[in-house]
């Protein structure tokens, strides 16, 4: 692993993220559509609304991710760029890291854009903020090492649908830790260190996985 | 045996005699779903088409078997527990084992060469059975923290020895009907490549990026 290079594919990203504007502009739209719509289904009662507040929040921002990491690669496969990225002399796994840190960062401004969102709309008590941004972090850092390998698959493949189906089951471990700790630490009680652990092991596990696999994906 | 030798259930009755295949089918859907996971990584450092043919044949017959496993324990949870569904670990973690593998199955009509397929299914077939103790995990911890109204299993805490024999009988012919499945697939799957290798010339795969190309041996199907 070089630093160097994670550096320079994250780098790349983001700087095309700044000027294109896309997580912000669009997604995170989307991602408060479907927060309104969850409210529009679960009805007024505040008291439900708090409770299934945490859920709610990550459910958006997975959605919402999920588009993110197909645009991810959609912009590279613009103009062969994915091409120059592959002839690149980096380690395969370098790229995906780079792809999963920039994904990362962008996930991680629409996860926090949600939460407020969440907090104003359900009522969510944004307590104990440090555990809760630890938990953002590393519940992003999940959803993006999966979501950046097979994200790739959506711009190689013929059609963008698998990528839902294939990364929703997968995620589903981040998604129970996520929330079951975002809402432990909501209501206050203890057992939050458990479901960090969760989300710790997985992101562990994926991102290295997904380091080791990831040439494989770009094989023709 | 399930139907003739074996005595009905003490409190469930007949219904109980649905075990004798949801039980082996359950197992049979594990067994599948690790020999995905060994032939994806035999796939991945040998680059022989042979085991992308097995990991395929396997996962069919995993999400076969671990549908027909849902849909019996489905049947008899009706009864039983007065539900169709329960969110109890082992059921959740068996449809979000069955989901990833059809998940698995859905890449590999997205890919667009052979090779490309072979390559990605076997990464997914890797993740997904590195995801599934951290999925069980996960659904274990969620349950035990969410006191809800938890059905109880009812107890047969000791088996009649005639039952446990059926059982395993079961588990045994499972798994002949797994390696006879397993057979015709991986021919079904070797006329198929050797069809299309007859039908169109595939391009040989260029040089591999990072490791050797996969060697597509079409030609070897038996007739």
């Amino acid at each position: 692993m070089t630093g160097s290079a994670v550096w320079a594919v994250a780098g790349k990203d983001l700087r095309a993220e700044a000027r294109s504007k896309y997580a912000l502009g669009s997604v995170l739209p989307f991602a408060a559509t479907m927060l309104l719509a969850f409210g529009f289904a679960l009805g007024p009662d505040r008291v439900l609304l708090e409770r299934a507040a945490p859920g709610l929040l990550w459910l958006a921002a997975l959605f919402a991710a999920v588009d993110l990491f197909h645009r991810s690669y959609q912009a590279e496969a613009d103009a062969g760029a994915l091409d120059g990225l592959v002839l690149a002399p980096l380690h395969k796994g370098d790229i995906f890291l780079g792809k999963a840190v920039a994904a990362a960062v962008q996930v991680l401004v629409l996860v926090l854009g949600t939460g407020l969102i969440v907090t104003v709309l359900f009522g969510l008590e944004l307590s104990r903020a440090p555990l809760l941004l630890l938990t953002a972090v590393l519940g992003v850092a999940g959803l993006s090492a999966l979501g950046s390998l097979f994200g790739l698959l959506t711009v190689l493949g013929r059609r963008q649908a698998a990528l839902p189906v294939l990364l929703l089951p997968l995620v589903t471990p981040v998604l129970i830790a996520a929330i079951r700790a975002t809402a432990t630490l909501v209501e206050g009680s203890a057992g939050v260190v458990g479901w960090l652990g969760v989300l710790a092991a997985f992101d562990a596990m994926f991102l290295a996985a997904g380091y080791l696999v990831f040439g494989y994906l770009l094989e023709d | 045996m399930a139907l003739a030798v074996v005595p009905p259930d003490a409190e469930q009755g007949d219904v109980q005699r649905l075990m004798y295949v949801h039980v082996p089918a359950a197992w049979l859907a594990f067994l599948s779903f690790g020999v995905v996971f060994a032939a994806s990584i035999a796939y991945l450092r040998t680059g022989q088409i042979r085991w992308d043919r097995m990991a395929v044949a396997s996962a069919e017959i995993g999400v076969l078997f671990c549908s027909l496993t849902l849909f019996l324990g489905s049947l008899w949870g009706r009864p039983v527990w007065g539900t169709w569904w329960t969110w109890d670990p082992r059921l959740t973690t068996t449809v979000v084992l069955l989901l990833i593998y059809l998940g698995y199955l859905s890449v590999r009509r997205v890919a667009d060469s052979p090779s490309r397929r072979a390559h990605w299914s076997a990464v997914i077939g890797v993740i997904g059975f590195l995801d599934v103790p951290i999925v069980h995990m996960s659904v274990v911890w969620w349950r035990s923290l969410h006191q809800e109204a938890t059905v109880v299993r009812p107890g047969a805490p000791t088996m009649d020895p005639s039952m446990l024999a059926t059982l395993l009988l079961g588990a045994v012919a499972f798994s002949v009907v797994y390696g006879y499945l397993m057979a015709v697939r991986m021919r079904v799957g070797r006329l198929e490549d050797s069809a299309a290798g007859s039908l169109m010339r595939r391009p040989t795969p260029r040089a591999g990026l990072v490791a050797a190309a996969p060697r597509v041996d079409g030609g070897e199907g038996r007739g």
